[in-house]
């Protein structure tokens, strides 16, 4: 019987009658979502609750779908950077890195040393934007309002750094195929320079405000445990993986541009819940500071030798074949995947974003726990909706 | 004792962490604000020139009110998200008198030198509704003629609004740099106003 | 009959006295708390309407009365309604028998204590009336938190009101009052430390305030019970709860703090009254803008395992030392 039969009896869409069917007696299904405060953008998960206990929870996607695989294929190949800046508004230069990566891959380019470089520093700066965004609303969703200002704070400093070499705030898309958009000048590597023991200085200040906080310890140990055979299952990456305890980071297990040249941890903690999360991305924050500081000391070559001579116009035409790269972005394992038929415009772009892995995890983690659990379950994961939906 | 430790002791002790946080925002309470009060106050102008606005053209040296701009088209056929529209210049309107000189004297084997079109567009229209400011408009530009405008505080009220006529853009800035310059016939009077 | 007006007369004038107080201490103190909040989080804070802002909690105000007053569909109308009304009324209520000064008592009450617990209690009941009956999900979950919470929460700030009530063997807050006159030294809150900490704690509970404002826990809950009102439905929650944090700030004042009288003999008045409860007040605020929010069930775990337990032994060490 096809579930549209009777439509004017049923109440609720689709995934609501569908998950309506396996309902028990005496519990409540609620939506949370499309517009709840804590699902940032418009995810939607229906949950089925006892009292306030989760009995059931399932995610449900498709409200920001914008086809961005589509698009890659009726783009140019360098029309379809700016794409990459929208995927994950969080961390947007590792994806225009993944992207830009591929087709490199798939033509052969050698990048020059210097666009390396500032491709690390850049990336790296946004991986702390994106880590001090998840930070603040992540407290906010606990209910603490305060820390996300002090997040901002930072935040905006770096947002003011990163303008110079992107002419962006937020939405980046100054990679090029073959090197970056704009050199670096020495008033920003100068102001990068300032910013690294400024931001050392405010993290014991997140310490002592946040983490260790009783009222967030209590709320985040021992909630949501997503533990090795649940992130292999899923396939989640990025910080939910290194929460669990596995030392898994693209930086370091497949080296890509210039990262096995730096010297930095990777942060793992064995609890697998929440606060193993929280942990991993907070430690993070201080690994990606070591990494901007060496890449500092270690950029090369004149102003100038930022992209490759003679780059590729955006109708550029790769040979005919494919091509995959992953990094490392703030959430997990950013892959792509390009496939050339020799034209002006991909034959195919597979986008792996590693928030939809992390996600699919929620819903057995978030089984049994009550209802506020599910926020700091959901918050932990750490989700940019457009990046789930593509 | 574990226990006691575990589930009434420790928990007492935690409790500090929360005079703690109560001391930090107690300490930013007393600290100057942050914020930039925007009417009031505006951003330095060393971030306001680093900001990427919308686009806009780049004038000549020696004559601001004309663009660099060839009409190459380079910026039309690789701007992802098909939001500029230049429109080429015409060459001259000719005479048919002159039309015929020009057949004859080809007949005659010489060389003609007909007018050529101004390089100059005629039209440079921007449409920032589509406009994504990726920049490669600007990376593909061989006479560098475009750039990101540092235009923060650019308001519209209206989708029409949203349509730049970025040649007209460009003669507006060139009349307001002419304007504020200081002229030299100008400065003696406003001195002996003052005095 | 003529005895009866000359009773009258004071009611009516402390009715409305008390009235006029509660819409100026939400105005003043949710300006004060946009202000507060703002300053801590290093940005001004409403800043436009008026001089520094201070006419901005008016114009809310007054864009709150505009607005259109919607009733779900299929919601219980006159449940609905009558939340918000008996979430209001009771706070005039509560602010009689608070002595704010020598004789500025809107009236005096045997059991002036037992009053405000008493009526007090109609907060819980309009809350889970306005969850109810907005027929929407998440406010029938805010609502079942937040008759869990206050009922619980009644309970130590019960004991500890009754160890102050051991001492002074008194019902009376006037009464109360006048054990604390005097220096410093005379205030409760040197005799009754436990208490005092038990009723602070308890105070955030009873009032729904963060880090324990379960019930409407805006990032869980969306809303909780208030999820479905508009206007000024919206606005007399809003209105009691700060009445709700006034009135039991006074009382912690009155119990623990020596009410309106100084810390040196001989300065006594309303202002020590109003600077307590404004100093308490600041308290909770500064707690909420800095504090993330406790689970529902730890909530219910400090009151059940720490300050109920607390507060029983609390009293009955007060009984032993009054026996004695």
């Amino acid at each position: 019987m096809s579930a549209y039969q009777n439509m004017d009896q049923m109440t609720g869409d689709f995934y609501t009658q569908k998950f309506e069917a396996a309902k028990q007696d005496g519990t409540l299904i609620i939506n949370m979502g499309p517009q709840h405060p804590s699902t940032h953008g418009v995810l939607r998960i229906v949950i089925e609750v006892d009292g306030e206990y989760i009995v059931r929870a399932e995610p449900v996607l498709g409200y920001l779908h914008r086809m961005h695989e589509k698009m890659g294929e009726v783009q140019t190949w360098g029309g379809f950077i700016p794409n990459m800046g929208r995927v994950d508004y969080g961390h947007a230069m590792a994806w225009n890195w993944a992207y830009v990566g591929a087709v490199e891959k798939l033509m052969g380019i050698e990048v020059p040393e210097r666009a390396q470089y500032l491709r690390v520093i850049m990336t790296e700066l946004n991986r702390l934007t994106s880590h001090l965004l998840w930070w603040g609303a992540y407290i906010l969703d606990l209910g603490a309002f305060t820390p996300i200002m002090y997040a901002f704070d930072d935040r905006e400093m770096l947002l003011d750094i990163l303008q110079r070499p992107s002419a962006s705030r937020l939405t980046y898309s100054n990679f090029r195929v073959g090197g970056v958009q704009m050199d670096m000048d020495d008033k920003c590597i100068e102001l990068i320079k300032a910013f690294i023991p400024h931001f050392r200085d405010r993290l014991p200040m997140y310490h002592d405000l946040v983490t260790e906080n009783i009222i967030l310890r209590r709320r985040i140990e021992d909630i949501g445990i997503i533990d090795q055979d649940m992130c292999r299952r899923y396939g989640c990456t990025g910080p939910v993986l290194r929460g669990a305890g596995v030392a898994y980071d693209v930086r370091r297990s497949e080296p890509y541009s210039v990262y096995d040249r730096f010297d930095f941890e990777i942060p793992t903690q064995d609890s697998a819940c929440s606060a193993g999360r929280y942990h991993v991305r907070i430690a993070e924050m201080e690994q990606s500071l070591r990494i901007i500081e060496q890449a500092l000391e270690q950029l090369p070559g004149a102003e100038g030798s930022h992209i490759v001579d003679k780059a590729p116009k955006p109708a550029m035409k790769p040979p005919v074949g494919e091509a995959y790269f992953a990094v490392e972005g703030a959430r997990g394992k950013i892959g792509i995947y390009v496939a050339s038929d020799g034209t002006k415009t991909p034959y195919r772009v597979k986008l792996r974003a590693p928030g939809f892995s992390n996600m699919n995890a929620f819903a057995e983690a978030a089984t049994g726990t009550i209802l506020a659990d599910a926020v700091a379950i959901l918050g932990s994961l750490d989700l940019i909706i457009p990046e789930l939906d593509r | 004792m574990n226990a006691l430790r575990k589930h009434v002791i420790q928990p007492i002790l935690d409790c500090w962490s929360l005079l703690v946080g109560l001391k930090i925002t107690g300490k930013y309470f007393c600290k100057p604000l942050i914020t930039v009060h925007y009417p009031r106050q505006v951003i330095d102008s060393e971030n306001l020139s680093t900001y990427g606005g919308h686009v806009e053209l780049v004038g000549m040296p020696k004559d601001p009110a004309m663009p660099k701009c060839i009409s190459c088209m380079m910026c039309v056929t690789n701007c992802p998200s098909n939001c500029l529209k230049v429109v080429k210049s015409k060459p001259p309107a000719t005479t048919p008198e002159q039309e015929q000189a020009w057949k004859e004297a080809e007949e005659r084997g010489e060389k003609v030198v007909r007018p050529k079109a101004p390089k100059q567009p005629t039209k440079f229209m921007y449409d920032y509704t589509l406009c994504s400011l990726c920049g490669t408009c600007i990376d593909n530009c061989p006479v560098n003629t475009l750039r990101f405008s540092s235009n923060i505080y650019w308001v519209a009220t209206s989708r029409k609004e949203m349509h730049i006529d970025l040649l007209a853009r460009l003669r507006e800035q060139a009349a307001e740099v002419s304007a504020s310059a200081p002229k030299p016939e100008a400065r003696p009077a406003a001195a002996q106003k003052e005095a | 009959m003529n005895e009866f007006i000359q009773n009258l007369i004071p009611l009516v004038v402390a009715v409305v006295g008390s009235m006029a107080w509660l819409a100026v201490n939400a105005l003043v103190l949710v300006y004060c708390e946009r202000k507060f909040a703002g300053h801590i989080q290093r940005r001004p804070g409403p800043f436009e309407v008026g001089p520094h802002g201070v006419l901005q909690t008016l114009i809310d105000g007054l864009k709150l009365m505009g607005k259109q007053l919607l009733t779900p569909d299929n919601a219980d109308r006159f449940l609905y309604w009558l939340a918000p009304i008996l979430s209001m009324i009771p706070v005039l209520l509560l602010f009689m028998p608070i002595p704010y000064g020598p004789v500025l008592t809107g009236m005096e009450v045997d059991l002036g204590l037992l009053l405000i617990l008493a009526f007090s209690s109609f907060n819980g009941l309009a809350l889970i009336l306005a969850g109810w009956g907005s027929n929407n999900k998440w406010g029938i979950l805010g609502a079942a938190r937040a008759v869990a919470q206050t009922v619980a929460y009644e309970i130590p700030l019960l004991l500890t009101v009754l160890a102050i009530a051991f001492m002074t063997g008194t019902l009376n807050l006037t009464e109360i009052t006048a054990q604390q006159a005097g220096h410093i030294g005379n205030w409760f809150i040197w005799k009754q430390p436990l208490a005092f900490i038990i009723f602070i704690v308890a105070m955030f509970g009873e009032t729904n305030r963060a880090p324990f404002d379960l019930a409407e826990a805006e990032s869980e809950l969306t809303a909780g019970f208030h999820t479905e009102y508009s206007s000024m439905g919206f606005g007399l929650f809003f209105m009691a709860e700060y009445g709700y944090m006034v009135v039991i700030c006074s009382i912690c004042s009155v119990l623990f703090l020596g009410g309106f009288h100084g810390p040196i003999p001989g300065i006594e008045g309303w202002w020590w009254m109003l600077i307590k409860t404004y100093a308490l007040l600041f308290l909770m605020i500064w707690a909420r803008w800095t504090f993330p929010r406790v689970r529902f069930d730890q909530l219910l775990n400090i009151n059940w395992k720490w300050l109920l337990p607390l507060a029983t032994f609390n009293l009955l060490a007060t009984a032993l030392i009054m026996k004695l």
